[in-house]
């Protein structure tokens, strides 16, 4: 027996609203074209393409979104907001659904004292900078 | 005292879903001067303008007010009523309850009462409304067309057809534009060529059309039925009398470093060159600025070759006054720059092409002859990706947020060109949507997937890296997610389309208006297409927005009926309100010359009696033919001696006291 699953697609959803406003990026502008995809350096690491990550908040599917790998793959890196041809800056989105979830407290991404360990003399400081702002309140 | 009848329009639910219709003809009934009112659900329709003629002979109405949407949309209707009714048109005024009011407006209490406000003005104003008779002024029975591509040309034919005299002005050497780079037409793949240059030569031979090529239009003046023109012809520096078009020139000249334009800069042509062989007219031109005989005053092969003696490097730009009764723009479009693009490695990459550069590569006069190969080692390409939407729908500053709308088509037939003559080489096309709306559009796009064996890829290219001889395209299939690497050959980027970079500076010289996008605007989207806000221009083609041939060709031959419709005519009825000048109270400063951009206003001399003594003074005379009603002259008049009749300074008091009450 195939079972199906209830979908109502609602993109008025509270989460996806409050992702919008965190990103102020307005998601109805994705055509999924998937140019962000085919560019994305780190696309490899993701198990969510960034053009389904729209697709998803699109259709409201949120958790889907929070319980990826994607988002944590994300460098950062503007590569698709710099070529979305609808103006929209999914690295904002990752961003801010990244931030849903680390805001929450003794969520951290990151334990700050378990960071010494990890460092070696070849890792350069933006990347400690930057790894803190990305996975740590 | 005048009898006001006032008709209010609920045009179906448009006006009286937002405005409360009873309590408007409740409020009509108080208003001074109404003795009749009624309302309607479509006041515009028979029956409804019958109830407007009825009325005014039963209640002898005096004035008549209608209240209900723009005048642009039916004030000639309701005045053609009320003249049938015996009234002066003239007498009648539309209070605009739709477009200034219900449209923009939710909240039906001020709704209604800005209706009431808006018909108590009109009321206030029709008091005041003197009956009016227009006059008439001839027509100049002869059409100017701008821009010569198969637009131009279509519209010229015809124009001529019907037995008028065409000017046809082309910025370059030869007519032709964009079609005659093209090498097929879709749907029905026949050449175009073979398609557009028999119309070409009629053009040149039709005894009613003059080709202005080499010219631009510099000046427009004047109005419909009597436009002044003013067409710059640049130095050709050949004499078009006496060259016979032999081509030992093009052959002789040294200077062979520019890049031909016609050819999308894939090869070089001489500083004396024809476009292309067929150009129309058959005369070449001298690029003043890779001439070696302009830029040093050594050289002169060209003068020392020619059989007839017809290089004159002497050759002044020349200027030309004509008079028009009616003007067609068609000056096309251009694609737009792809410096922005870099991911796509257009400027950087001699084998990513645009569509238009594939059009020369694949065609039998290219510069290749017709062999498809790679401009950067004349290979043979094996696998070719087609990238679609290159800055088409694109919301970024990079590219337009419009559909391009020819390069789905487009591009499916430089596909299907592709594996017609290299069964062997592979083609990708990459797109976001695939638009094919037309006849027989949707079916031959299909053709190329099911009978041609393209592989359409819905997806875009995230960016093409340069390896070896391989251009290595990355791409995503977004439907399957897969990522993908294609080792490519050859990629052929479907580039926007974009209005030519002088639209809105040939706008503002035809006093007609562009949208943000530069491409001229159309009296209506649906009802008036071809027409222009300013009367007696007309628009056809790609100047209008991005269109493929067949809808242009339509477009052209519409464009073609209504000047007709204007040439035809011997006279044309004017409209009457005009500014007059009130002799008496005018100071004489003039002021209003130097505001009116018609330049309708001139002074002259008259005799008064001051004081008992005739002395000769200087007053201001508006020419009636030339005055398009504006008003500036009215509120720069100091004294307040000129009026516009129709819209008198009494009137447009009276109406902001009744809305002020």
């Amino acid at each position: 027996m195939v079972s199906r699953e209830k979908i109502t697609p609602d993109m008025a959803k509270k989460e996806v609203v409050r992702i919008c406003e965190i990103s102020d990026e307005n998601i109805v502008d994705c055509m999924q074209c998937g140019k962000c995809t085919a560019g994305c350096p780190a696309v490899h690491g993701m198990d969510i393409l960034p053009h389904q990550v729209i697709r998803l908040l699109q259709l409201g599917q949120i958790d889907q979104l929070l319980q990826s790998e994607a988002i944590w793959s994300c460098a950062a890196c503007f590569t698709c907001a710099s070529r979305c041809p609808r103006a929209v800056d999914i690295s904002k989105i990752m961003e801010a659904l990244r931030l849903t979830l680390v805001r929450v407290k003794g969520n951290n991404r990151l334990d700050i004292e378990k960071v010494p360990k990890l460092l070696d003399k070849n890792i350069p400081q933006q990347a400690i900078v930057s790894g803190f702002r990305k996975y740590v309140k | 005292m005048q009898r006001v009848g006032v008709f209010i329009c609920w045009c179906g639910t448009n006006i009286s879903s937002t405005v409360n219709i009873d309590e408007v003809v409740a409020a009509v009934k108080n208003m001074p001067g109404v003795v009749y009112s009624k309302d309607y659900q479509y006041m515009c329709s028979e029956v409804g303008q019958n109830l407007v003629k009825d009325a005014i002979k039963e209640h002898n109405l005096t004035r008549v007010v209608v209240a209900a949407c723009s005048p642009r949309m039916h004030e000639s209707t309701f005045r053609k009523a009320a003249k049938a009714a015996g009234l002066n048109p003239y007498l009648l005024e539309i209070a605009n309850i739709r477009e200034h009011c219900s449209w923009v407006h939710k909240d039906k209490k001020a709704a209604t009462q800005k209706a009431i406000s808006l018909t108590k003005a009109a009321v206030a104003k029709a008091i005041l409304n003197q009956p009016l008779i227009p006059g008439e002024v001839g027509v100049e029975q002869r059409a100017l067309v701008i821009g010569g591509g198969i637009a131009g040309i279509q519209t010229a034919l015809d124009i001529a057809d019907a037995g008028y005299e065409v000017d046809l002005v082309e910025k370059t050497p030869s007519i032709g534009g964009k079609m005659a780079q093209l090498d097929k037409t879709f749907p029905t793949l026949d050449c175009s060529a073979c398609i557009l240059t028999p119309k070409m030569v009629d053009a040149s031979m039709h005894d009613k059309i003059n080709i202005y090529s080499y010219s631009e239009v510099e000046e427009v003046n004047g109005f419909v039925g009597n436009f002044e023109v003013v067409i710059k012809q640049k130095a050709r520096s050949i004499d078009m009398e006496k060259c016979t078009g032999c081509g030992i020139c093009l052959a002789k000249c040294p200077a062979k470093t520019a890049l031909s334009e016609f050819e999308e800069g894939l090869s070089k042509r001489a500083a004396i060159y024809t476009p292309f062989p067929q150009a129309v007219p058959n005369v070449p031109v001298i690029d003043r600025e890779t001439c070696t005989k302009f830029r040093t005053g050594k050289c002169g092969v060209c003068a020392k070759v020619c059989p007839t003696g017809a290089i004159d490097y002497e050759q002044k730009d020349e200027r030309l006054n004509q008079k028009y009764g009616a003007i067609i723009v068609t000056t096309g479009y251009d694609l737009i720059n792809l410096d922005s693009f870099g991911e796509y490695q257009y400027a950087d990459h001699p084998d990513v092409i645009t569509g238009l550069e594939f059009e020369r590569l694949v065609n039998a006069a290219g510069p290749t002859a017709g062999k498809l190969v790679r401009p950067s080692d004349k290979k043979k390409p094996k696998k070719v990706v087609f990238i679609q939407c290159v800055g088409s729908r694109d919301k970024s500053e990079r590219g337009k947020s419009y559909c391009s709308k020819i390069c789905c088509m487009y591009t499916a037939k430089h596909a299907m060109l592709l594996r017609d003559k290299y069964p062997d080489c592979e083609a990708y096309v990459f797109y976001i949507d695939v638009r094919t709306a037309g006849k027989g559009f949707e079916e031959f796009q299909r053709r190329a997937v099911e009978n041609y064996g393209v592989n359409y890829i819905k997806g875009m290219v995230g960016k093409i890296f340069p390896t070896g001889d391989k251009l290595k395209v990355n791409g995503v299939d977004a439907l399957s997610g897969e990522v993908l690497e294609i080792d490519a050959d050859m990629v052929v980027l479907a580039s926007a389309t974009q209005a030519k970079p002088g639209a809105s500076d040939v706008g503002r010289m035809l006093s007609i208006s562009t949208d943000r996008d530069n491409f001229f605007t159309e009296a209506h989207p649906k009802l008036r297409p071809v027409e222009t806000h300013c009367a007696g221009i007309y628009l056809a083609g790609a100047c209008q927005g991005p269109k493929d041939i067949p809808e242009t060709v339509a477009q052209a031959s519409a464009a073609a009926a209504k000047a007709i419709g204007i040439l035809s005519k011997s006279k044309l009825v004017n409209n009457p309100c005009v500014s007059q000048v009130d002799e008496s109270v005018c100071s004489g400063c003039l002021a209003c010359t130097k505001m009116c951009p018609y330049e309708a206003i001139t002074e002259k001399m008259v005799e008064q009696k001051v004081h008992g003594k005739i002395r000769r003074r200087r007053v201001a005379e508006v020419n009636a033919a030339l005055c398009q009603g504006c008003g500036g002259c009215t509120v720069t008049c100091r004294p307040g001696a000129i009026d516009l009749k129709g819209f008198s300074n009494k009137q447009i008091l009276a109406e902001v006291d009744a809305i002020c009450q």
